[in-house]
């Protein structure tokens, strides 16, 4: 029944195995079995995007989904995006726009804003907005997250 | 939250999907993007025992037109439906409800068979799909069969899908004039009231000729997703000029049994806005033509 199973995923361009009970989420996989803590709980209910990674490159909220659902997928999240010291543009863009208050959404507005911007390196504000949709951010910092993503997507 | 232990399998094929589906005595389930059925397991409303994840199954996703038809599969991903070339040119309308579906993170992972499948009565996609008259292909222990979308839905969370069934396809005709406009419910997206609009338009006048059909059909106003056909009565046969649309619009909740009523949104407002959002669909589908 709930006997352990397992897995194989690309986290951050590194192949992570680990055996897992077909219940873990993923956000739980990242967290307690690999120890990448950047990925943030944040409701718990599929809405307020803390929790957001990119699986094959694209955004999703890693609590409404199964590490198994992920085997053979590759996985990014915030711990792969700087490389070495040198932080991402949009990581950059919330530094520089001051994007962040308490910082606990910061990890899913920066995937989320990762996935817009690769699919849209060019958004306008609204694009942003919109790109936004599934997180919160209950600081109320929208406006200097727009400008930060923004201020990437001028950058990248 | 964490939902109850389950069994997992892949399945590589629809038979085998079928037989690891049937092979168990216990509950079972299809497994597709998950973003229905989670959140539900995660709550226990939902507690399978076996998890059959379709979604590498091949075949089953995509967007083809044939013999005049557009096909869509079961496990197309929200963000598919928005960005195909195909729905975007001969049917708009179901792009259009795909790209309003929730968020970013949601679109990317949800399947449209998963949404008709669960039903929700707020749901985008089955107004659509109602509205189109389209056909759901599902296959089960007992072979094929095909349901009409109109039938398909039957009540609160409830269609005609039995034990060990799965939809395996969506059939349509081309209809370029068809639109929804939805109210969204500001946190979950889910529609406060959405109406999907398919009309056959007189050819030659643009928007100006003659109405020869009308599908209408609303979300979120109750159960589930259900014609407008008094809506569709006020439309047949007349020129959609403004005053004919805003008439056809003021019927929206004749017939409408069970209307919601929630902290969201009370009886009184989703009807007054059923027939806001019901005129806003007309047009924007008139304006297609």
């Amino acid at each position: 029944m709930s006997e352990k199973v397992p897995v194989e995923v690309r986290v951050n361009g590194e192949l992570r195995s680990a055996a897992v009970e077909p219940r873990l989420l993923l956000v739980h996989f990242l967290r307690e079995e690999l120890g990448l803590t950047g990925t943030h709980v944040g409701c718990d209910t599929s809405q307020c995007g803390a929790c957001t990674v990119l699986i094959d490159g694209r955004s999703a909220k890693s609590c409404t989904v199964f590490a198994v659902q992920a085997a053979g997928s590759a996985v990014t999240t915030i711990e792969g995006l700087a490389e070495g010291e040198a932080l991402h543009p949009i990581q950059e863009g919330f530094w520089e726009e001051h994007g962040l208050q308490c910082g606990y959404c910061t990890p899913g507005m920066i995937m989320a804003a990762a996935s817009l911007l690769k699919e849209n390196p060019d958004p306008s504000e609204t694009e942003i907005r919109s790109g936004l949709d599934g997180n919160l951010c209950r600081c109320t910092g929208y406006q200097h997250i727009v400008n930060a993503i923004a201020r990437a997507a001028q950058q990248g | 939250m964490i939902p109850a232990a389950f069994d997992y399998r892949r399945a590589k094929t629809i038979d085998e999907a079928l037989a690891l589906i049937g092979e168990t005595a216990e509950e079972a389930r299809f497994l597709a993007g998950g973003h229905s059925l989670i959140p539900l397991m995660k709550l226990r409303f939902s507690q399978p025992d076996r998890l059959v994840d379709i979604m590498h199954v091949p075949g089953l996703a995509g967007i083809w037109e044939r013999n005049g038809q557009v096909g869509i599969g079961a496990t197309t991903r929200y963000v598919e439906l928005e960005r195909s070339r195909i729905l975007q040119d001969v049917l708009p309308v179901v792009a259009e409800a795909a790209g309003e579906i929730g968020d970013p993170q949601v679109r990317h992972r949800g399947t449209i068979g998963g949404s008709l499948a669960h039903a929700d009565p707020a749901a985008d996609l089955p107004a659509v799909m109602v509205a189109l008259d389209a056909f759901l292909d599902i296959v089960g222990p007992q072979g094929r069969r095909r349901v009409q979308a109109e039938d398909f839905f039957q009540g609160f969370f409830t269609v005609d899908l039995a034990e060990g069934e799965l939809i395996t396809e969506m059939r349509m005709l081309p209809r370029r004039t068809a639109a929804y406009a939805k109210l969204h419910q500001k946190a979950s997206h889910f529609a406060l009231v959405g109406v999907a609009a398919a009309l056959e338009i007189e050819a030659g006048n643009g928007a100006d000729g003659v109405c020869r059909g009308a599908r209408v059909a609303v979300t979120g106003l109750s159960t589930h997703a259900q014609r407008l056909r008094g809506v569709e009565a006020s439309l047949i046969g007349e020129r959609l000029e403004e005053e004919v649309i805003r008439a056809a619009a003021e019927r929206a909740p004749e017939g409408i049994e069970e209307v919601n009523d929630d902290l969201h949104g009370s009886a009184e407002y989703r009807r007054e806005m059923a027939k806001v959002f019901a005129a806003r669909a007309i047009r924007r589908a008139a304006a297609r033509a």
